[in-house]
């Protein structure tokens, strides 16, 4: 049985002037026991997708399953089995943490003490401010809370939107720890993030853009479809240097990446020297073949 | 029922925790009775006048003498001549003016007739009624105490009685208005911010995806207000009692009954107003636009209800306020049982019924 099935999912938003497709037809299935990432920009439909799950949002077209029951006939029992943390900060900003904490304990029908074991590692590190109102929580501290009281009845499977946008690089890789220790408890974990720096953490993802799926894959696999070379450029004068190699008669693409600019030339064995020739204006130039990662890949897809 | 417990104490939480909301519960209620109670008041009292007296005779100075002791006038005695009582009024230093004709014993005792002059300043109309009614009456009574002197062979006394409130008094006005106004307030548009409050911060989301039944959140927000309301309530009676001094004629049960349908009504209305916004503001402005100027204007509080023109008498059916009120002017002041206000609280029930189908119809288990 899959935690999650999707067939076909099409849901639009109209407003006075036009109509939104915020997710076009998309199907994909999670396993049990699974960490599964929807990776994509802002705007591409991640949470659309999360609300029909989780119950909270009707689709136009097609059906989906969560723990094998329907999203829209059987809406009561998915709610009783899921945790589900929203993108924006959802507790309440005038209760203490403890306050919060045991709140949507109650709600669930559980207590603190019944499932402590399961949040007893996120919710250690807020301890000792527990008696502080969730408002004037740190960012980090906040989504940690949210994943407490999201986790706090022990779902089955947890739906995390976004969990670690606005938070701090220490804290995401905290969270990323956490969430494969609750993997290991064998929770299902459907997350979604616009950081591909992320997506490697994930068991299988899938690219998402405008509401579609790009690919569905294990990250490696993913990387290993990128099929080109791959060099990373640098030079003093950054914005000239990307336009300069935009405009090179072999360059397939180029895209500013950190510090450095990912250039993907049209050519199976390019000539470097050329290259370097036609970037001899260029000061403290660099060039080095690199491997691909996934924003590489995903900037590949958007492309085609 | 746990769940409910915690819900409700969660939502104590939340009232507690802000003061200014805090404040706004409890405070405002006292603040209102006690600024219509007191500040706010029809009646009239020192009010300035002139008085010219052209006369200055024994008639004359037994009628001012009158004037002077009775406790709504002050006559300011620098005034001596026409023109200086129209510079008075323009200036607004008085309200009133009396003058007496040139020989008015005189005329009084030969004519059996003498002129005396009232002039008014009219800006506030209401005002200038009620003060050109005490003079008259001072007048009328002086000219009685003449007639008793010298017997005239027909007469007719009017004996006016003041019904139900006999001092003319203010209160008994305002605190069934308050009232309605206060309770509709606090339950209609708190309960309604609360709700909403919920879905504009996101809370409500969760809250969906989770065990909890959506009705159940809704009473969960709705009981916290509705005990609030009845503290208020008795606040509102124990003032209106002890410090405004108004009694209560009827049963304490019956009002206090028939306040609980009125709250539920209150309640209703705010729930439904829940459900057709999504944000804190949209709901206030709605509550005090839609619930507070209708109260105001059309409940029979502020602007009797016979002379509006027919359509907002119509219109006026459709406030609640209107109904409790009624209700309340009756137990509360005029001592009547319920044989007399079936009507009207059964009308308010009916209105209750149908604020809560809408409210069900349109509630959301979705976003």
């Amino acid at each position: 049985m899959n935690a999650i099935e999707v067939n076909n999912i099409t849901k639009t938003y109209s407003t006075k002037k036009n109509t939104i497709t915020a997710v076009d037809d998309v199907s994909f299935s999670v396993s049990e026991g699974e960490l599964f990432g929807l990776i994509g920009p802002d705007g591409s439909g991640k949470t659309s997708i999360f609300r029909i799950l989780t119950t909270v949002l009707l689709a136009d077209k097609g059906t989906a399953k969560v723990m094998n029951l329907d999203v829209v006939k059987n809406y009561t029992s998915i709610r009783n089995i899921i945790g589900y943390m929203p993108g924006r900060f959802s507790l309440y900003q005038d209760l203490t943490v403890e306050e919060n904490l045991n709140f949507f304990a109650t709600i669930f029908n559980t207590t603190i003490q019944e499932n402590y074991d399961l949040v007893a590692d996120i919710y250690k590190q807020l301890e000792p401010f527990k008696t502080r109102r969730a408002g004037k929580l740190s960012g980090g501290m906040k989504q940690k809370l949210a994943l407490s009281c999201a986790l706090i009845h022990k779902p089955k499977i947890l739906f995390l939107d976004e969990p670690t946008t606005g938070v701090d690089p220490v804290s995401r890789k905290e969270f990323w720890e956490m969430l494969k220790r609750l993997k290991a408890q064998g929770i299902s974990i459907l997350v979604s993030t616009p950081y591909m720096d992320e997506a490697n953490l994930c068991d299988r993802i899938a690219l998402i853009q405008t509401g579609k799926i790009l690919e569905i894959d294990i990250p490696q696999n993913i990387v290993n479809r990128f099929d080109k070379n791959l060099y990373a450029v640098k030079s003093k004068s950054m914005f000239n240097l990307l336009n300069d190699l935009r405009a090179y008669s072999k360059t397939e693409s180029c895209f500013a990446f950190g510090q450095y600019h990912h250039l993907v030339l049209n050519e199976e064995h390019p000539d470097m020297n050329e290259l370097k020739s036609y970037l001899k204006d260029h000061t403290e130039l660099e060039i080095t073949q690199i491997k691909p990662n996934i924003e590489d890949r995903f900037m590949q897809l958007m492309r085609k | 029922m746990k769940q409910l417990i915690t819900f409700i104490k969660k939502e104590f939480h939340h009232i507690l925790r802000d003061t200014r909301s805090m404040l706004v519960l409890i405070g405002l209620p006292i603040v209102q009775l006690l600024i219509f109670g007191f500040a706010i008041t029809t009646e009239v009292r020192n009010a300035n006048i002139a008085v010219l007296d052209n006369s200055k005779d024994e008639v004359t100075q037994g009628i001012i003498t009158k004037i002077e002791s009775s406790q709504y006038f002050d006559i300011d005695r620098s005034i001596t001549s026409n023109d200086q009582i129209e510079k008075a009024f323009k200036s607004g230093k008085i309200k009133l003016a009396v003058i007496f004709q040139p020989n008015f014993q005189n005329e009084l005792s030969h004519s059996n007739k003498a002129q005396l002059q009232i002039i008014a300043d009219a800006t506030d109309p209401n005002q200038a009624t009620t003060l050109t009614n005490y003079l008259s009456s001072i007048v009328r009574d002086y000219q009685n105490e003449l007639n008793r002197q010298n017997k005239l062979p027909y007469t007719i006394n009017t004996e006016t009685r003041m019904l139900y409130n006999p001092q003319l008094k203010g209160a008994y006005t305002s605190v069934p208005g308050v009232m309605g106004m206060i309770l509709l307030l606090i339950s209609a548009m708190m309960t309604s911010i609360a709700i909403v409050r919920e879905k504009e911060l996101g809370t409500m989301e969760i809250l969906l995806v989770s065990p909890m039944k959506p009705w159940l959140v809704v009473i969960s927000k709705v009981i916290p207000y509705f005990i609030i309301s009845l503290i208020n309530v008795a606040t509102i009676l124990i003032l209106s009692v002890f410090v405004l001094g108004l009694p209560i004629e009827g049963s304490l049960f019956l009002l206090i009954a028939s306040t609980v349908i009125y709250i539920f009504c209150a309640l209703s209305l705010g729930i439904l107003i829940s459900t057709v916004t999504e944000t804190q503001q949209a709901a206030m402005l709605i509550s005090l636009l839609g619930l507070m100027l209708p109260v105001v204007m059309l409940s029979g509080y502020a602007f009797p209800i016979a002379n509006m023109p027919t359509i907002l008498q119509i219109l006026s059916n459709l406030v609640p306020a209107k109904w409790y009120i009624i209700i309340i002017k009756n137990v509360m002041i005029k001592g009547i049982g319920i044989e007399q206000i079936w009507k009207e609280l059964l009308i308010l029930l009916a209105m209750t019924g149908t604020f809560l189908i809408i409210s069900i119809k349109r509630f959301k288990i979705r976003l």
